[in-house]
């Protein structure tokens, strides 16, 4: 039973949790009180301090900008201004408060906000849907289109619209890279030729990619009225992306164990046979190093190239919170760095963990 | 060449049909220097069924010769033949075990002996290929797992799939490059009686490069001894005479054993 559980946390990539396991199974008290310390306490701890640090930080930063900007009220528009304008930031009136780093507790209000936010716009939602559920089968039955919600999207709604992007990128990233790797790790001939190519765009930005992207597709699309942002939006992440990859497969398929190959030969594969029964599982460690940093390059970019495209996500969401320019603006502008990094974390743990599945070399997390 | 011909021992091989011929065979790798002769003038006639051991010093070109044999290895110069005809490239005519067990670890035992017989016996039923896989890992003795990834069971059993793979492909010729090199005394011990077992059954033609002494006797039917590099050639050729099938024990407590070591290590230490 308790090994059971240990492998499976092993198993999902929470293996920091077994010496709290075993602990409680009385087992080994002395050696795993230490490794509990070591392993849970301690980065609880860190975390703690990093809130403590940042609320420290942020409140020498408040009373920075505020006493700067009573001291610029009360030369501009007198005492008794300034007296109000105190008062005003005293009260915590969101209207006046000085526009600076938000602190840990106006974060987790922003959070708050936010998530009431969502659960309204799903309610409105839904409600549209209800009402309109009727007429839009008339007018489908009819052949004309349906009508459908056109309100503001909710956060929730924003880091749907990011994910679908990065992920469509990144499958993009994966039928590229991952057969073309194949084919240059094969061929001496064919690496050698393309290598600058790889070379030059490797380092190239996304912001170029973007307009790159978007000179192409503008043109393609034109006659069309396809979603065109979202359609650059994720090639440019694809693009952006895959070079990681593509380097990676080449270089696995390229360096497998000579021993394999000889087998191989000795048996005398036919050349499919080798590829898949041979070279692609040898190179698969090394492809998957690859396609873990593709995903975690798309994710970084995407929303640099969603704040661009003016494609919506939460790239978008960032940049209008930005121009917003309001103090609870900063707060849901960190609230999104949190959400972005998270879900960066999440998926590389979902690249790891099909990475265990899939390959015969157990990484250790 | 005159040596083998005139052995009499030669006639217990009931065909005497030569099954592996190697003819003045050169091997020359290029270098900034020039070109380095590894071999030259080789001549060496294996007889069907025969078990050949080939000692020498390391870097002679015992491993050289060996992958030439197994078309792995381009040759410069001279001709290999298999039962007459010369070979072109790898074939599973000619099974080879190499120093590492290179099993690919992440098939299971059975998918790698699978891999080779799948090759040779393509109009088999899939039950009379896993049959076969079954008896060969049966007679290497890991009847017991089957099922197991290679990446899973130690060096010296990875080992003994490597035999398994070998034998089952039903090679005209086996060649094998220092199979035991890298075990320990014990295990080593334990995988020439597991060779030499499924060998006295198959009775397969067999090269086998070694640079143990004693594991060279207790296999051979003759020892070639190559002499040093470079251009190395056949230096000498030692036949042993002792009865088939062979116990280690019986072999070290026979009169002629410390003849043939003395043989072996004058030649080496010469």
């Amino acid at each position: 039973m308790k090994d059971s559980i240990i492998r499976g946390i092993k198993f999902i990539g929470l293996g920091f949790l077994e010496p709290l396991i075993r602990l409680i199974n009385k087992e080994e008290p002395k050696k795993n009180t230490k490794e509990v310390m070591r392993k849970i306490v301690a980065p609880i701890a860190s975390v703690f301090i990093f809130i403590g640090l940042w609320q420290l930080g942020s409140s020498s930063l408040y009373n920075k900008e505020a006493a700067y900007k009573i001291e610029a009220a009360t030369r501009n528009q007198g005492e008794e201004a300034a007296a109000k304008l105190k008062a005003c930031m005293e009260s915590g009136d969101s209207n006046c408060q000085p526009n600076t780093l938000p602190s840990p507790a106006q974060v987790y209000a922003a959070y708050q906000v936010l998530l009431e936010d969502h659960k309204q716009i799903s309610a409105d939602k839904k409600a549209f849907a209800e009402k309109t559920f009727e007429m839009n089968k008339k007018r489908v039955a009819q052949g004309k289109r349906a009508i459908t919600y056109t309100g503001r999207p909710s956060f929730v709604d924003q880091i749907k619209t990011s994910l679908k992007t990065v992920f469509a990128g990144f499958l993009l990233a994966l039928f590229i890279a991952v057969p073309i790797g194949i084919v240059l790790g094969l061929s001496k001939t064919l690496r050698g030729s393309i290598n600058w190519i790889i070379q030059i765009f490797k380092p190239v930005s996304p912001v170029v990619w973007l307009l790159l992207v978007f000179m192409i597709v503008k043109t393609l699309t034109k006659n069309s009225d396809s979603d065109s942002s979202f359609i650059i939006s994720f090639i440019s992440v694809g693009l952006c992306s895959m070079w990681a990859t593509l380097v990676n497969t080449a270089m696995g398929v390229s360096s497998v164990n000579t021993d394999y190959i000889n087998v191989a030969k000795v048996l005398r594969l036919r050349p499919l046979q080798k590829i898949f029964k041979v070279i692609l599982p040898a190179s698969l460690p090394l492809i998957f190093t690859g396609l873990r940093i593709t995903l975690s390059v798309a994710w970084m970019v995407l929303i640099a190239i969603e704040l661009l495209a003016q494609s919506p996500g939460l790239g978008s969401f960032v940049w209008e919170e930005f121009q917003n320019g309001a103090m609870d603006s900063n707060s849901k502008i960190i609230v999104a760095m949190f959400v972005i990094g998270f879900i960066g974390f999440a998926l590389d743990r979902i690249m790891l963990f099909i990475q265990n599945l899939v390959s015969f070399e157990k990484e250790t997390i | 060449m005159s040596q083998l011909i005139h052995n009499p021992k030669i006639e217990k091989f009931p065909s005497n049909e030569v099954m592996l011929d190697l003819i003045d065979l050169k091997k020359v790798y290029p270098t900034p220097k020039g070109d380095y002769v590894v071999l030259e003038n080789l001549n060496l006639q294996i007889k069907k069924e025969e078990f050949i051991t080939i000692i020498g010093h390391s870097g002679c070109g015992k491993t050289t010769m060996l992958s030439m044999m197994a078309g792995l290895n381009e040759i410069s110069g001279g001709k290999i033949s298999v039962l007459g005809s010369s070979i072109k490239g790898p074939g599973p005519d000619r099974g080879v075990i190499f120093q590492s067990p290179s099993l690919m670890p992440w098939l299971t035992t059975m998918e790698n002996v699978m891999l080779g017989v799948k090759k040779v016996y393509p109009h088999a039923t899939k039950k009379q290929k896993e049959d076969i896989c079954k008896y060969y890992l049966h007679k290497v003795g890991m009847e017991s797992s089957f099922y197991k990834r290679a990446s899973e069971i130690s060096q010296g059993e990875q080992q003994r799939v490597g035999i398994a793979r070998a034998f089952a492909i039903k090679p005209k010729v086996l060649l094998l490059d220092e199979p035991f090199g890298m075990l320990d005394s014990l295990t080593r011990g334990q995988l020439q009686d597991v060779l030499i077992d499924v060998w006295n059954k198959e009775k397969i033609t067999a090269v086998m490069i070694t640079h143990d002494v004693d594991e060279a006797i207790f296999l051979a039917d003759r020892v070639v001894m190559m002499t040093s590099g470079p251009k190395a050639k056949i230096g000498d050729v030692l036949p042993i005479e002792f009865e088939r099938p062979r116990t280690r024990k019986a072999i070290l407590e026979h009169d002629d054993y410390y003849k043939y070591r003395k043989h072996l290590i004058d030649f080496l230490e010469h």
